[in-house]
Formats: C-alpha cells, sequence, structure tokens
C-alpha cells in the first residue's frame, strides 16, 4: 500500500466549516479527523478556517468575568491532570506501524486487524462504530475484491471515505483517504478494486434504499 | 496594529511556554478571559456555566503552552479551538474525534517553510481585512456557524432564510477567504 500518497478527493467546505465551528456530529467528525490524518491539504485548509474562529474570538464583545477568576486559575496551575488511560496511549503510539487513522483506531480499541467484521454476505461485511451522540451513525464496510455493493440511493447524505484498497462508481475512482459524499439524487453501484479488499468508513443520517432486483431482495435481509 | 497584538500574544505564549510565565499568563488572561466567556455564553451556556468553563479552558492554555506552535496558528486561533474543545466536551457530552500528528499513519506535511509564523502573520492579516469586507449577511452567517453552535438547517429556521441561501452565503464568505488564502483551496 503507498501510504504516503495524498488524497485526491476532499471533504467539502461544509463539513470542513462546521467542523472547525465545533458544530459537526460525532459520526462525521470521525470521518473528517480520519481525512484529515491522510490529507496535508485539507489540514492546511482546516487551519485556515480555525483562523476565522480565532479572528471572531478576537472581534468578540467581550462579557465580565468574574474577580477572582485569575487568581481562582493560578491557585489550580498546579493541580495534576487526570491521566490519559494506558489503553487509550497504547493505541495512539500503535508501535510506529497502523493501518487505520488514530481517530478511527480510539473508538475501535484496536487497528484494522482486530476489527470484529459481521459477514452480509456477496462478498461484504460491515463493523459498526458506536458514538455518544444521537446523530448520523459511521460503520465500516469491507467489500471483497471485484465485488460490488448492491445498486442504492440514499434517503439522506452518504460519506464514505476509503481506508484500504479503492472502489469505482459513477463519479470516479476512489482510493485511501479519498472522500466521497452521495445524496438523494445518487444512485451508485460501487465495485471494489481487484486486489486487495476494499475498506470504506461510512457515515449516514438515513438509511439506504437498494434499487436493483437483487438488492431489493438483499435489502430484507442486509440491514446497512 | 493587528500584527503588533498577535505579536505580542505570541511573545507571552513563548514565555509562557519556556518559562511558565506567571506574570505573561496574566497577561493573556485578561485578554482572552472575557473572549472566551463571551464565546461560550454565545454559544448556548448561561453566565455561571460559561465562567467555569472558561477557567477550565484558560488552565488547559497554561498546561498545553508548550503545543502551542506559531507556525501553524495565531494564539487567538490556538485559545479558540481548545475553548471550541472544552465546549463540545462538557455540553455535548460527546467526544471530538481529532487527528494526532504522531499518529504512524499520519500522511506528513510538504517540507514545512522556515519563515512560516511569518507568513502566517501576513495570512492572519489579510483574511482579517477580507472577513472585515465581507457583506454583513455572510458575515453574520459566518458568526452563527461559529459561534451558536447551530447546524445550517437552524440558522435558516432562525433566520428565516431558506437553507440553500444559508448554504450559498457561507460558501460565499469562504470563496471570498479563498481567494486571499490559498490554503483554503483544495487542488481538485
Amino acid at each position: 500500500m503507498s501510504t504516503n500518497m495524498q488524497p485526491h478527493h476532499h471533504l467539502n467546505d461544509e463539513m470542513l466549516l462546521d467542523y472547525a465551528a465545533g458544530s459537526l456530529d460525532e459520526a462525521s467528525s470521525i470521518l473528517v479527523a480520519s481525512h484529515l490524518t491522510l490529507c496535508p491539504e485539507c489540514r492546511g485548509r482546516l487551519r485556515s478556517l480555525e483562523a476565522v474562529g480565532g479572528m471572531l474570538l478576537e472581534d468578540i464583545e467581550t462579557t465580565l468575568v468574574s474577580e477572582d477568576a485569575l487568581d481562582a486559575v493560578l491557585a489550580r496551575l498546579n493541580e495534576p491532570e487526570s491521566p490519559r488511560s494506558a489503553i487509550d496511549e497504547s493505541i495512539r503510539s500503535s508501535k510506529g506501524t497502523a493501518v487505520l487513522p488514530s481517530p478511527l483506531r480510539q473508538y475501535l480499541g484496536g487497528d484494522l486487524a482486530d476489527v470484529q467484521w459481521r459477514k452480509k454476505g456477496g462478498g461484504v461485511s460491515m463493523a459498526e462504530i458506536r458514538t455518544s451522540d444521537d446523530g448520523p451513525r459511521a460503520f465500516m464496510l469491507k467489500v471483497d475484491p471485484k465485488r460490488a455493493v448492491p445498486q442504492h440511493t440514499h434517503e439522506g447524505n452518504e460519506f464514505v471515505m476509503v481506508l484500504t484498497g479503492g472502489y469505482s462508481d459513477g463519479a470516479g475512482h476512489f482510493v485511501r483517504g479519498d472522500v466521497e459524499v452521495s445524496d438523494q439524487t445518487v444512485v451508485h453501484q460501487p465495485v471494489a478494486d481487484a486486489g486487495e479488499p476494499c475498506v470504506i468508513l461510512a457515515v449516514m443520517d438515513a438509511p439506504i434504499r437498494f434499487t436493483g432486483p437483487l438488492g431489493r431482495i438483499l435489502g430484507m435481509f442486509v440491514k446497512l | 496594529m493587528d500584527g503588533d497584538i498577535a505579536g505580542q500574544h505570541a511573545i507571552w505564549m513563548h514565555r509562557l511556554a519556556v518559562k511558565r510565565d506567571r506574570s505573561a499568563f496574566a497577561e493573556l488572561f485578561e485578554h482572552f478571559a472575557p473572549r472566551v466567556k463571551a464565546y461560550l455564553m454565545r454559544s448556548g451556556s448561561d453566565a455561571e456555566a460559561a465562567e467555569e468553563l472558561m477557567q477550565e479552558a484558560m488552565l488547559t492554555v497554561w498546561r498545553r503552552a508548550e503545543s502551542f506552535d506559531a507556525s501553524q496558528a495565531s494564539v487567538a486561533t490556538w485559545i479558540f479551538t481548545i475553548a471550541r474543545n472544552k465546549r463540545i466536551d462538557v455540553y455535548r457530552r460527546s467526544n471530538r474525534p481529532d487527528f494526532d500528528k504522531n499518529d504512524p499513519a499520519l500522511v506528513p506535511d510538504a517540507e514545512q517553510q522556515p519563515d512560516d509564523a511569518v507568513a502566517e502573520r501576513q495570512e492572519s492579516g489579510a483574511l482579517r481585512n477580507a472577513i472585515a469586507e465581507l457583506p454583513e449577511e455572510q458575515a453574520k452567517m459566518l458568526r452563527m456557524a461559529f459561534y451558536e453552535d447551530k447546524a445550517h438547517s437552524e440558522i435558516a429556521e432562525e433566520t428565516g432564510v431558506p437553507l440553500g441561501t444559508v448554504k450559498s452565503r457561507l460558501r460565499l464568505a469562504i470563496g471570498r477567504m479563498r481567494k486571499i488564502v490559498t490554503d483554503l483551496e483544495p487542488s481538485s
């Protein structure tokens, strides 16, 4: 795997702005942070949007703080910080190698080899990622080489980022780090590249709907 | 003038990081604490909660001082990100997934320019002018998106401006700033 290749399909302005402002839901933020790990260019765009936040902070109409606020903080300067857990630390450092970006490893409690896949049939496996808010859902899909995810459309937005391998659909070819956004207007049937399995991170704010004849039957059994 | 203020902040941050200088911290506190509290109140907390969280945020400024990197951000920007993250931790009780610059999976930046800190300050000045010159309708959407923790649909509901218009105004605002800051431009 050429791990240092930079992605060609980037985060859109809306997601990056909401992430910078701190209003993006948790599942989408996992995808954004994972893409940022793999994309120096979007890290640069984020820095600029955060700089806007810094300027708005500089220009904000100030509010009086309590009279003893500074003393209260000064009195706490030597307070010990609550340490990060040992598990957290080991996942973070990951002994010098990692396939999945650190934000994902932290949610999964391990790297790609540790993922508990559930077979969904048709060469597709799935692993749910638990978030603490009740916003959009995040999950990973593993699609065997040359297999297709049945043709489907979306009732809301679907955000996908490739983690290993690659796939093609009507919109183009997507490899590690690439992001694809699909909404209700998109009907697609992504097909995994030959070679290694294609693992993607997906975030959805509404269920998908299978549109092909096979997909409709599959849809009854496979709750994606 | 703005550049001088940003430069002074960076000098205080440096003294804080290198010497644990309490008077430098007090200077930064005096400037930023009332701003951080105002930001937290704008994004929905009452005065008491905002005061408490502001103090937490300023404590983090002290603790993380050595991680401040003047080539990456101004002091105001760095403190904004700290306050934002505190707000997410406490009010949404949710995690904020973030990338880790020491992650072995990280695709590193191209080689750093030696005068990045200077370039950063020049860029800040240009960006500040761009924001100041935004039409009020765009600036308002930008402030709502940043200060008030509002999804675009909520901004639409509250202002009575259609969702598509909210999005296009935000896009226009970003577009104007992009002309100034090449960093905002994706290559494809």
